[in-house]
């Protein structure tokens, strides 16, 4: 992180290792390269110190019982160990290895060890660091990092930095509504952004709306945009099922026929993401030849394929995600469906697709919310890009990254239009705001905070032919319409 | 529901059969193991994932696929016999939960060391080219790669029950598995056999995981969900058989494959089922001998 400013705060008061060690994982993660950097050199140093001194039976008894004395308490042991030899080691030799033992004792929670400023203004971003989603995770941590640096490069709110509280939700709803009240309650954050799962962000969702802190969701749900769950501080960054799976749909439908098969993850994702497609179907007169359910974390697909197979539909939807949807196309591939069939499937991720290769995703067709490839006709996508690209040695942002980007971004902008942090007023400046900052016009939707925006439809490529990150084509784009949302009224708003 | 053609349920069958090939040449492993040293190996998950990315490694280097077939379970055979003598030695004859805990948290360690050396996120594991595509099998098409793991885990069937029925190293390992105390008295070094013996087994698991990621790719947690799957079918084949475990292997296939075609979402949980039921009927399993884990 070469030109950021960024501050983690220690949550736990003295830096202290292990006591507050697992609950904050999540900073942990983002300082681990640094932090193992030194742990690394520290360790080689007392190695060599070590290695110098012989082996531990000839130490004297007076050191043994020194050493005794602080056997219950790990990094004290450490030290001891120093102290011991310090005696036949040079003086050189020992301020190195103390130093380096001193940065060793205070880094692990701190990059920067100023404290953070009254004024600044801070972003929480709670995210699944550990995990399933990590890959996704750390890129979203990453693109927000370059819209704080913007925000701060361009002035901040009336010379106000903001910076970036990372915290790692580890996927499950009771830790991320944990972390959130932290953010909010210890550090004082005036925004929370993130969230990578429907039931994540619900629960996140609770503890904003309660606490009247706005949040910006970053995953993909139908049910945030809900009245039941909404409030005036929610909003809504991703793309929902209902939009992504239509757009799809639209495109796919028209295209290779109206007998449709579906394979779906047996959880609400799966569940919205039919419901959406079904419902973009009824103007094509689509027609549902099987919904089969598998459950999560499949390994073996082959016994449901025969089925597919038998009952020769023109499209296949197979709606699961991360490992699941690999494992799924590929066998799908092997078994040879694609030959009587056109594959589809409501999103296709950046991570999945390098993570499972060419192979099995050749010739697929889904939407996302940002492939980095539109760069050729979206300025503002080739700005983001450099950007990160900068900032990041020469990576690309992935769909998910970007979302981090554009969560972090539109709050920030929204207070600097509003001139204040004030919740009333940044979210009254939210909703005014129409902007292009990473992937074409977009905008809220008064009634639900939905965030109104293209969906691309993809397809990925059989064989890449520029590089690592050249996956898929952008083969057609849907332009930010709210007649492809659901009505405010069937959400149950007012307005 | 499709209609019900002869063709779809003989596929549907063959499917099962194919997917029982793989429990198969997975539990065969562990219930070698398990028949021979009573030693309960949570680490097998971990040694399959092992295999699958010491065949990623090679490849990597330029090795071929069928190179691998023969230096993946060499290798993670060696892994078998390290683990073996400096950890699981120390633990005999101190009780079956000994060695249970041990190589449970050692499957830790390996899938951790392994997120380490390779990352957290998977890779992908091509098939190799000339198994590529699917084949008319007469009841529709069915992938050729997986007409050759089924080839392949007969093979290895087929090569252990000669190991062990016809050769005098077999009938030593029988021996040592049925009277311990006696095989020493008559003066053959037992602590070697059961050395080899692991050996063998942790390369089966090695071999099972290079031949599995072609299927689904490759990734630290591998083992874990299959892990589960093998204990079933070493219990309903009866701990320690080698016989039953290849029996209810392809049973345990056939129960998910013909259950995901009837109602998909309760293939995983029938397996399970399956489980109970030979439970309550039979508590050692199809082949298991009673008393052995006590």
């Amino acid at each position: 992180m070469p030109d950021i400013d960024l501050h983690v705060v220690s949550p736990a008061p003295d830096g202290e290792f292990g006591a507050k060690g697992a609950g904050e994982a999540g900073t942990a993660a983002v300082v681990a390269n640094d932090v193992t950097t030194l742990i690394r050199r520290s360790m080689s140093l007392s190695l060599k110190s070590l290695y110098r001194q012989g082996p531990w039976s000839r130490r004297s008894d007076a050191s043994d019982r020194s050493f005794r004395k602080y056997q219950h308490h790990p990094r004290r042991i450490y030290m001891a160990k120093q102290t011991i030899r310090s005696n036949s080691i040079s003086r050189r030799r020992l301020l190195t290895t103390a130093s380096a033992g001193v940065v060793l004792a205070a880094s692990p929670f701190r990059i920067n060890l100023l404290q953070a400023q009254e004024a600044t203004i801070k972003v929480g971003f709670p995210v699944p660091l550990t995990g399933p989603y990590g890959a996704e995770a750390q890129d979203q941590v990453r693109a927000a990092e370059v819209a704080i640096a913007e925000f701060n490069e361009g002035g901040g709110l009336n010379g106000r930095k903001a910076e970036l509280l990372v915290r790692d939700d580890k996927l499950n709803p009771g830790e991320a509504a944990t972390r959130t009240l932290e953010l909010i309650e210890k550090d004082k954050v005036n925004f929370i952004v993130g969230s990578l799962s429907a039931a994540v962000q619900l629960a996140v969702n609770n503890i904003t709306k309660e606490r009247q802190i706005i949040f910006n969701s970053i995953s993909q749900s139908d049910i945030i945009n809900e009245v039941s769950d909404f409030s005036k501080y929610t909003f809504h960054e991703a793309l929902n099922p209902h939009l992504t799976a239509g757009a799809v749909g639209r495109y796919a439908f028209p295209k290779f026929g109206k007998k449709v098969a579906f394979l779906t993850a047996d959880y609400a994702y799966g569940h919205e993401m039919v419901r959406g497609f079904q419902e973009a179907g009824k103007a094509f007169g689509v027609e549902t030849l099987v919904d089969i359910r598998h459950p999560l974390g499949t390994a073996d697909f082959s016994p449901l394929l025969p089925r597919i197979q038998a009952l020769k539909p023109d499209i296949l939807c197979i709606i699961n995600f991360g490992r699941d949807q690999q494992i799924a196309l590929k066998q799908a591939t092997d078994f040879g469906l694609k030959k009587s069939m056109k594959i589809i499937a409501p999103i296709l991720l950046y991570t999945a697709r390098v993570a499972a290769g060419p192979q099995a995703f050749a010739e697929v067709i889904g939407g996302t919310s940002y492939y980095w490839g539109i760069e050729d006709k979206i300025p503002s996508a080739k700005a983001f890009n450099d950007r990160f690209r900068k900032m990041h040695a020469g990576k690309v942002p992935s769909d998910y990254g970007a979302l981090g980007y554009g969560g972090v971004k539109t709050l920030l902008m929204g207070a600097k239009a509003a001139g204040s942090v004030e919740p009333d007023k940044v979210i009254v400046a939210v909703e005014a705001l129409k902007f292009d900052y990473y992937k074409g016009p977009e905008y809220y939707r008064k009634c639900d905070h939905q965030a109104v925006q293209s969906v691309f439809i993809i397809e990925s490529k059989a064989t890449p032919q520029k590089g690592d990150a050249d996956l898929y084509d952008v083969i057609a784009t849907e332009e930010p319409n709210e007649k492809n949302l659901r009505t405010c009224e069937a959400l149950g708003h007012k307005s | 529901m499709p209609p019900l053609s002869f063709d779809l349920i003989a596929l549907q069958l063959f499917t099962g059969l194919a997917l029982g090939a793989i429990y198969v040449l997975f539990a065969i492993g562990l219930s070698l193991i398990f028949g021979m040293l009573t030693v309960v190996n949570f680490a097998h998950g971990a040694f399959y994932m092992v295999g699958a990315y010491v065949g990623l490694f090679l490849l990597s280097l330029g090795g071929n696929f069928w190179l691998c077939l023969l230096a993946v379970p060499l290798i993670v055979g060696t892994c078998g016999l390290i683990v073996e003598r400096f950890l699981i030695r120390p633990l005999y004859g101190r009780g079956i939960d000994y060695p249970l805990l041990l190589t449970f948290g050692l499957s830790y360690v390996m899938v951790e060391l392994i997120r380490i050396a390779f990352g957290k996120s998977g890779y992908p594991f091509d098939t190799p080219e000339i198994l590529q595509g699917a084949v008319n099998i007469g009841v529709g098409y069915f992938p050729l790669y997986r007409l050759f793991v089924i080839g392949i885990a007969a093979a290895v069937l087929l090569g252990l029950w000669l190991f062990l029925e016809r050769t005098s190293f077999g009938l030593i390992i029988r021996a040592g598995a049925r009277d311990p105390q006696i095989v020493r008295v008559l003066g053959v070094n037992l602590s070697r056999i059961w050395l080899f013996v692991f050996g063998i087994g942790s390369g089966i698991a090695g071999l099972a995981g290079l031949l599995a990621a072609p299927l689904q790719g490759v990734i630290p947690e591998m083992g874990a969900t299959i892990l589960a799957e093998a204990f079933v079918v070493t219990v309903v084949g009866g701990m320690g058989s080698i016989g039953g475990a290849v029996i209810a292997g392809l049973l345990v296939g056939v129960v998910v494959s013909m259950t995901s075609l009837f109602a998909p979402e309760m293939a995983k949980v029938s397996i399970f089922a399956l489980m109970a039921i030979v439970l309550l009927i039979r508590p050692q399993g199809f082949f298991g001998r009673a008393g052995l884990m006590s």
